[in-house]
């Protein structure tokens, strides 16, 4: 009987790692896999990442991005960039926001606090696409989880624009990109050797600001991560040991039925 | 096994209410001194460990609903809101999600105990077909949760799955189309779509919690089958439930958790499609559009059937056949440790459901196709043909006298005497 078990564990232990080669089929391209500070079971957000990471969305990305899940308060929440609170409120009140309609029925413009979303770039999604030769930005709150290799494929996107090889006819407005899915994407490459200027001492490569962007992304997506992971050890390392101690209450109170077969066994 | 009760009620509180309305009788009948098989292997934890997921989702469940909103431009970010603004919002809602591949994961194992231990057969066909009921209740469940979400996956999963009912107009014209925009609420899937899928989906948890009272009830008539298959013949065959089984049953479901808490706290996402991150929009049809993984095996049947009609009818065959098992099973043999025949065939068919579930995630073309059927038609194989024809065959291996002597390797000395 013992077998039979082993074997239904074998077989379900197999079937729950079917769906990694599911994800991994398909026609879109290889994406290689990074190293993150944020990796299981332990990993965190590097918090100078993220600021740059927010530098870089901010004066590149929102130009054409919005990311509407986001709040300027966000920015200063634990687990995240670790913006100060003069930092987030001077942030915020970079942008103006439209507010309203006061008491004589008119909108107004006011600077941005801690509370207001992330300022989008465009008032609609027409709009967007009018400004980016009808192809659509996406929102880029949980673009992070939104493709297939997550961060990965951020980063590979970020920094796979390359000369078409000869043999391919790009379409007009369109660039080519090794890791998007067809090759040929509407973004031009957004990052820029020295389009923006990081005070931090780590060098302004296009390299980084993909890596940095890309963990800015992450977060943006799953803000509470660290929450996860620390919440998550305590109550992993809670159940371990509970079960260990069912485990043992579990043999006492069997022990007596195994000790009286055994002397059945025994007795001739 | 329905025996006589022994309660006896200890207190003047509990004569009163056992007069009126006898609970505690209950619980101490079923719960407490319940004979059960002592052979049982951890295999039959799965019941317990349902039974929490089970709780687990209704409790989590109606804390997410307190916060959801069922509205097309809503749903999808109120489930974001959950998860950045709601205390514990991240916790609820994955333990949800991820709760729901736990779920069927331990009902399917649950499922293929029962069919290689032969529980379905007599005295427990109406036991085995209330477990398929609750399957039916769960598929119906998880896909209306799944479509909450309003990511792309979740609409576009909701428009194939409806679009199904447009197969019927091949039989009456206008049927289909009439039956599809009945249950769009509309002349597509839209909001009142979205609001009827989350009432049912609340709906349905306590159907399925119903069921399961009737499932447990019908399990303890003839009492729980056993490795042998054998019936218990004398009082030392059997332990008493309390607490033999309550504390084997209690280490199982925490190590359950462990498995469960590994997906829940390190990869939530993993189980899950990107593409439903992506809000839904009828504009844009996904590249893929592929269901979670525990439908993937009848996905599978529906697509590797060139027709569409007979696509959808073997789709739900695949699960009527399920009602039928107790009697196109011919072998009086209950376990298939004991089969050496069937034995065989039982392996393949879990190889051939597992190997399904691959093929539902792939697209339906070449090799694949090609294999897709091959276990399509073992599927239906498996059932139709060979549990009858094999039972009648088949030589079994000798069983045990009894379950004492499975377990001691010999005829038991007290065997007579009734050790427990
Ligand atoms: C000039 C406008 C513009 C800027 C600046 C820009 N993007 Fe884009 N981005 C687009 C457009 C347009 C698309 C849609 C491309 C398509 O669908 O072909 C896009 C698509 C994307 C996608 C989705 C790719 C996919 O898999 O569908 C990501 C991710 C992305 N951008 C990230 C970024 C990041 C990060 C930055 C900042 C470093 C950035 N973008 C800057 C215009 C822009
Ligand atoms: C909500 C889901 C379900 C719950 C909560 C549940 C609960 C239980 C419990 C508590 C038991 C007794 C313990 C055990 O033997 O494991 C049991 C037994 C059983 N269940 Fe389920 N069950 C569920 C779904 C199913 C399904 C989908 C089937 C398959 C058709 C099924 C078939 C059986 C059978 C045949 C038995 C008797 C097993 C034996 O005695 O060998 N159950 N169930």
């Amino acid at each position: 009987m013992r077998s039979t078990s082993k074997l239904f564990a074998a077989l379900a232990v197999f079937a729950m790692a079917l769906p990694a080669t599911v994800h991994a089929a398909g026609d879109a391209p290889e994406i290689e896999a990074q190293e993150w500070s944020w990796a299981p079971p332990f990993g965190q957000f590097d918090k100078g990442q993220l600021q740059r990471g927010y530098k870089v969305y901010k004066y590149v990305c929102a130009n054409c991005h919005s990311m509407n899940l986001l709040s300027y308060r966000n920015l200063g929440e634990p687990g995240g960039p670790g913006f100060s609170e003069a930092a987030v409120k001077a942030l915020a009140a970079q942008a103006q926001i439209q507010d309203g309609p006061d008491d004589t029925g008119q909108m107004f413009m006011r600077p941005g606090i801690p509370a207001d979303r992330f300022k989008a770039p465009f008032a609609n999604k027409e709009a967007a696409r009018a400004a980016n030769g009808g192809a659509y930005p996406p929102d880029l709150s949980v673009m992070a989880k939104a493709r297939p290799h997550g961060p990965d494929y951020l980063y590979a996107l970020l920094t796979g624009y390359e000369e078409a090889p000869d043999d391919m006819t790009m379409s007009r407005g369109m660039h080519y990109n090794a890791a998007f899915p067809g090759h040929q994407i509407a973004m031009a490459n957004p990052l820029i050797e020295g389009v923006v200027e990081y005070t931090d001492g780590t060098a302004s490569t296009p390299d980084n600001y993909a890596k940095d962007v890309t963990a800015f992304m992450m977060w943006a997506a799953e803000p509470k991560l660290e929450e996860r992971y620390r919440v998550g050890a305590r109550i992993m390392l809670f159940l371990i040991a509970f079960a260990i101690v069912m485990y043992l209450t579990k043999k006492a109170v069997w022990a007596p039925v195994h000790k009286r077969d055994h002397s059945e066994e025994t007795k001739t | 096994m329905a025996h006589e009760s022994t309660y006896k009620p200890s207190t003047g509180f509990e004569r009163w209410l056992d007069a009126r309305l006898p609970i505690p009788r209950l619980m101490y009948d079923q719960f407490g001194v319940f004979p059960m098989p002592r052979n049982v292997n951890y295999l039959w934890t799965f019941g317990a460990i349902l039974m929490f997921l089970l709780a687990t989702q209704i409790a989590t469940g109606i804390v997410l609903a307190m916060h959801y909103q069922p509205t097309v431009d809503g749903a999808f970010n109120s489930i974001e809101k959950i998860m950045r603004d709601v205390n514990w919002g991240w916790l609820l809602r994955y333990a949800h999600a991820v709760g729901a591949s736990m779920f069927f994961f331990a009902a399917f194992v649950h499922m293929f105990r029962g069919l290689y231990y032969g529980s379905y057969k007599a005295p427990r066909e109406i036991l085995w077909m209330l477990g398929v009921l609750i399957l039916v209740l769960m598929i119906a469940t998880a896909f209306m949760g799944y479509s909450l979400v309003w990511g792309q996956m979740s609409f576009w999963a909701v428009t194939v799955i409806t679009n199904l009912f447009t197969s019927l107009d091949t039989l009456i014209p206008g049927l289909g189309t009439m039956l599809v925009e009945w249950i769009w609420g509309g002349f597509a899937v839209g909001e009142p779509t979205l609001n009827r899928l989350f009432a049912l989906h609340y709906l349905f948890p306590f159907l399925i919690a119903g069921v399961v009272i009737l499932h447990v009830w019908a399990l303890h008539i003839p009492g729980s089958n056993n490795p042998t298959g054998v019936d218990i013949k004398t009082k030392s065959d059997t332990l008493p439930f309390h607490p033999y089984f309550t504390i084997k049953d209690g280490f199982a479901v925490l190590l359950f958790c462990i498995l469960f808490g590994a997906f829940l706290f390190y990869a939530p996402n993993y189980l899950g499609h990107s593409d439903n991150y992506i809000p839904a929009d009828p504009l844009v049809t996904p590249a893929h559009i592929v269901p979670e993984w525990y439908f993937l095996p009848f996905y599978a049947i529906l697509r590797v059937i060139p027709d569409k009609l007979m696509g959808v009818l073997a789709l739900f065959g695949a699960i009527v056949v399920l009602f039928l098992v107790p009697w196109l099973d011919t072998s009086r043999i209950r376990s298939v440790s004991y089969r050496p025949i069937f034995k065989w065939f039982f392996w393949l068919f879990v190889i051939c459901c597992i190997a399904l579930g691959y093929f539902g995630s792939q697209a339906p073309e070449g090799w694949k196709l090609l294999w897709g059927r091959i276990c399509t038609i073992y599927y239906f194989a498996f059932f139709l043909i060979i549990m009858p024809v094999v039972g009648l065959i088949e030589k079994p291996r000798r069983l045990p006298g009894s379950i004492t002597e499975s377990v001691l390797g010999k005829p038991s000395a007290s065997a007579v005497g009734g050790a427990a």
